[in-house]
């Protein structure tokens, strides 16, 4: 429970002077544990810099020069502890120096003896569900941030339902500025008491609630069982070496492929990432969307021919018969097989002040796989209630519940069961910028999961008078029971008379 | 038709290594998934090839993600002409060895007007030599894609870089109008003209760089590892002084010491560090005790506060 640098070993950086220690400890054993992806969700109010700053500090992940330069940067300014302004460091860009603010998602790294970790630091206020999604979308874990002496916010409701919407299972709430509470034991067990419920709501098991002081480092790396006797649970660094990562194995083979690999005559091989499950040689497989069926005869990787793969692994697979396979395909176990179909539907939330425009024509990127798309939003989540409010469009930072119409048969998992092949984003084809990240919730039937013995009309109306239709309140209040595609009238007369036989 | 690498050979002599660590192994996975991405997406990708540990690392990746190919781009070497000379001579022997397409490029205004580190100080020399020639380049080159070494870890306007990170007509990262970048899904799409940088090791930390070389047992420049060498000491960094170029400045004296580098640059900006590492367990041991991060030797760094992000901005890597 001591700061172990202090800022007097900053000013001795000097050309070659400081690395002539000798090896102090033994060198890192190999890590027996993937990078643990986490973030960190709280404004500066409640110590989210300082919070970060502690953990790179004390894990020395934090040299003495970088030290020295923020150091310099700050004029001198230190904290109550002689400890550098941690918010210098975490704001990289010029910008945000200049007007002290923080502007999206930094990456920052430590480690452990006993495991590496990923911190997706993403800026509590301005535009903060965009970023916290793009933070949440590889994360393994959320630390949610509360000021002890505020207690929960609205806020730390919308950044646990965003954080639980973007697949995160493992939170940890740390209680922070504890201090400035006189280390008051009550406080903290009912603001643990009332994050459990709130977890509870959305479904969350697994909480760690923690009481800190990030400013004074106490449960943050080192103990802080001086000040607080009664608190014999784990420090913030105990939980993230102990928390798991996010794995695919358990689901069917997917290996969505990236390119094709023919060196050569004698050689093809199907290149890409494993995104669950596992293959070895000898299985049978499906390539999608042909349905044509393979086996595997080799995994072929640079250092040898292995004899099995699993989620995660970067692979070339080859397989025992001519058959045509491209970039986008998708090659899966036969007997586990993913979601085909025109019609999905996904949760999203929308990443550019643009918006998400229900009709319009965008590109959707799921794993290798690009095709062409449209949208119709359904409903907007309330971020203040958590219900979900009819929605004809989504804003930028709205998280929606969305219809996905493809041209082309789409291949998805559900999010819940994968979380490789059941994400996606959305390209603007007049921007090209990523306007959502997405998530499949479920395949649509062709009758919307209509019960299919009811009886059904198939109207075909110009567009604007099905537009005017459509925005009658009759219509708007049973929305969700009406297909709606919009096709040529040409196309039109085909399909009806497709119909008629 | 592309001829099929000698590897092709299933006995691999590399298979006799131990399996990498999950740690590593997570680290490379991402890596080849990100060369491949690139690879399809685009139509012109090119490495962006230093000769510094991070780029033998992110070489030795790109060997693995293509295998059994050939890697199917060619590397680009931007060369200021004050590079050390071992590691000129290392990079061709690695071209040579590994059956690569190597591009170097020298900045030809540069070249003529004889622009120096010495002459032009060091932010004007690197803009010229390094940043315009490295536009240079890439525009010759027509390259939609550029793959580089760069780590988040390493500086702070390149903790918040994306994997791919978008480049307009004129090379200008906009840092305040990045695309997002969700899961591993990445967005390739771009306006002819346009460009993307593309950083697989953007999640890798220094230490993972040596614990992979040592794991994967790739080779790098000799400079890296600590002997005795000439030096002269000069605004604070020991400087090596080997190239006939050097010339001492009043009060300067030359003198030998145990030395190696932690990075490598152009020799008259790169400070060497006092060390007697000259093994990788040395080396791993001696960064996971060190105090200062592995830039504190690099004079482009500190020419002022924020100064990489301004050379990004202008299309330095």
């Amino acid at each position: 429970m001591t700061a172990p640098a202090t800022a007097n070993a900053v000013e001795h950086v000097a050309a070659g002077e400081v690395l002539a220690f000798p090896a102090q400890e033994p060198a890192r054993a190999a890590r027996d544990s993937r990078p643990l992806r986490l973030i960190t969700c709280g404004s500066v109010d409640d110590g989210k810099s300082t919070l970060i700053g502690r953990l790179l500090w004390d894990t020395k992940a934090v040299k003495e020069d970088q030290a020295a330069t923020l150091q310099r940067d700050s004029n001198g300014k230190q904290n109550d502890l002689g400890l550098p302004d941690f918010a210098l460091l975490l704001d990289g860009l010029q910008a945000e120096r200049e007007q002290g603010i923080t502007i999206d998602v930094a990456y920052r790294y430590f480690s452990t003896d006993k495991r590496s970790f990923i911190v997706a630091d993403t800026p509590g206020h301005e535009q903060y569900t965009r970023n916290m999604a793009t933070g949440a979308s590889t994360a393994d874990l959320a630390v949610l941030l509360v000021d002890a002496r505020v207690g929960l916010l609205e806020q730390t409701r919308r950044h646990a339902t965003i954080a639980t919407l973007m697949g995160i299972k493992q939170f940890v709430l740390a209680v922070n500025k504890i201090d400035l509470t006189d280390y008051d034991r009550a406080r903290f067990e009912e603001i643990n008491h009332e994050f459990r419920e709130l977890a509870l709501s959305l479904g969350v098991r697994q909480v760690t609630a923690i009481p800190v002081s990030a400013l004074k480092g106490e449960n943050v790396v080192y103990d802080g069982r001086a000040s607080m006797p009664w608190y014999d649970g784990p420090t913030l660094i105990e939980v993230l070496e102990l928390a798991t990562t996010r794995s695919a194995q358990t689901v069917g083979f997917r290996l969505p492929v990236q390119r094709v690999s023919r060196p050569g005559e004698s050689f093809r091989g199907y290149q890409g990432t494993v995104a669950g499950g596992s293959v070895k040689p000898g299985d049978s497989v499906v390539i999608l969307p042909s349905g044509m069926v393979a086996n595997v005869t080799k995994i072929v990787t640079f250092d040898l021919v292995r004899n099995a793969a699993v989620a995660g692994d970067a692979i070339t697979l080859v397989l025992d018969r001519q058959v045509d396979v491209s970039r986008g395909d998708m090659i899966v176990a036969i007997d586990s097989q993913p979601l085909t179909g025109l019609a999905f539907d996904a949760q999203l939330v929308a990443l550019q002040p643009e918006g998400i425009q229900p009709g319009k024509r965008y590109w959707l990127k799921s794993g290798s796989r690009r095709q062409r798309v449209q949208i119709q939003p359904a409903s907007q989540l309330d971020l203040k209630t958590g219900k979900w409010n009819h929605a004809e469009q989504l804003p930028m930072n709205a998280i929606g519940k969305v219809h996905l119409a493809f041209d082309e048969q789409a291949i998805f998992d559900t999010y819940e069961q994968n979380r490789f092949t059941g994400a996606f984003i959305l390209i603007d084809p007049d921007t090209n910028n990523t306007v959502a990240g997405g998530m499949i919730t479920a395949k649509r039937s062709a009758l919307g999961g209509i019960h299919t013995e009811d009886a059904r009309v198939i109207l075909s109306l110009p567009a604007d008078l099905a537009d005017q239709l459509m925005a009658t309140e009759l219509f708007a209040g049973r929305r969700e029971e009406a297909e709606i595609r919009r096709v040529s009238a040409g196309k039109a007369v085909e399909i009806i008379d497709d119909i008629d036989g | 038709m592309p001829h099929i690498h000698p590897e092709t050979e299933l006995h691999n002599p590399q298979s006799a290594k131990p399996p990498l660590d999950p740690h590593l192994k997570a680290l490379e996975n991402e890596a080849i998934h990100i060369f491949r991405e690139v690879a399809a997406e685009f139509e012109r990708p090119v490495m962006l090839y230093s000769i510094g540990k991070d780029s033998s690392v992110l070489l030795h990746l790109a060997r693995k993600a293509f295998y059994p190919g050939r890697v199917p781009f060619p590397l680009l070497h931007v060369n200021t002409g004050w590079k050390f000379a071992e590691m000129i001579a290392f990079r061709n022997e690695i071209v040579e060895r590994y059956d690569l397409d190597l591009i170097e490029h020298i900045n030809p205004r540069g070249a003529a007007e004889n622009v120096t580190p010495f002459s032009h100080g060091s932010a004007l020399y690197t803009d010229i030599m390094k940043t315009e020639a490295l536009r240079q380049a890439l525009d010759a080159g027509q390259f939609d894609a550029a793959f580089g070494g760069a780590r988040r870890d390493e500086e702070a306007s390149r903790a918040k870089e994306r994997i791919y990170s978008f480049r307009t007509p004129d090379h200008r990262w906009d840092p305040r109008n990045q695309r997002p970048e969700l899961w591993n899904v990445y967005n390739g799409m771009i306006r002819k003209g346009e460009s993307v940088r593309a950083f697989p090791l953007s999640n890798w930390t220094e230490v993972d760089i040596w614990r992979y070389i040592q794991a994967e047992e790739i080779p790098i420049v000799p400079l890296y590892f600590a002997e005795k060498r000439p030096i002269v000491e000069r605004d604070g960094m020991m400087i090596l002084a080997e190239d006939p170029r050097l010339e001492l400045l009043p009060g300067e004296t030359k003198r030998e010491e145990v030395i190696r580098f932690r990075t490598l640059g152009c020799f008259p900006l790169t400070g060497a560090i006092r060390s007697s590492a000259t093994t990788l367990d040395d080396i791993i041991s001696e960064l996971e005790t060190a105090t200062v991060s592995e830039r504190q030797g690099r004079a482009i760094d500190r020419d002022q506060s924020g100064s990489m992000e301004k050379k990004k901005r202008e299309g330095y890597f």
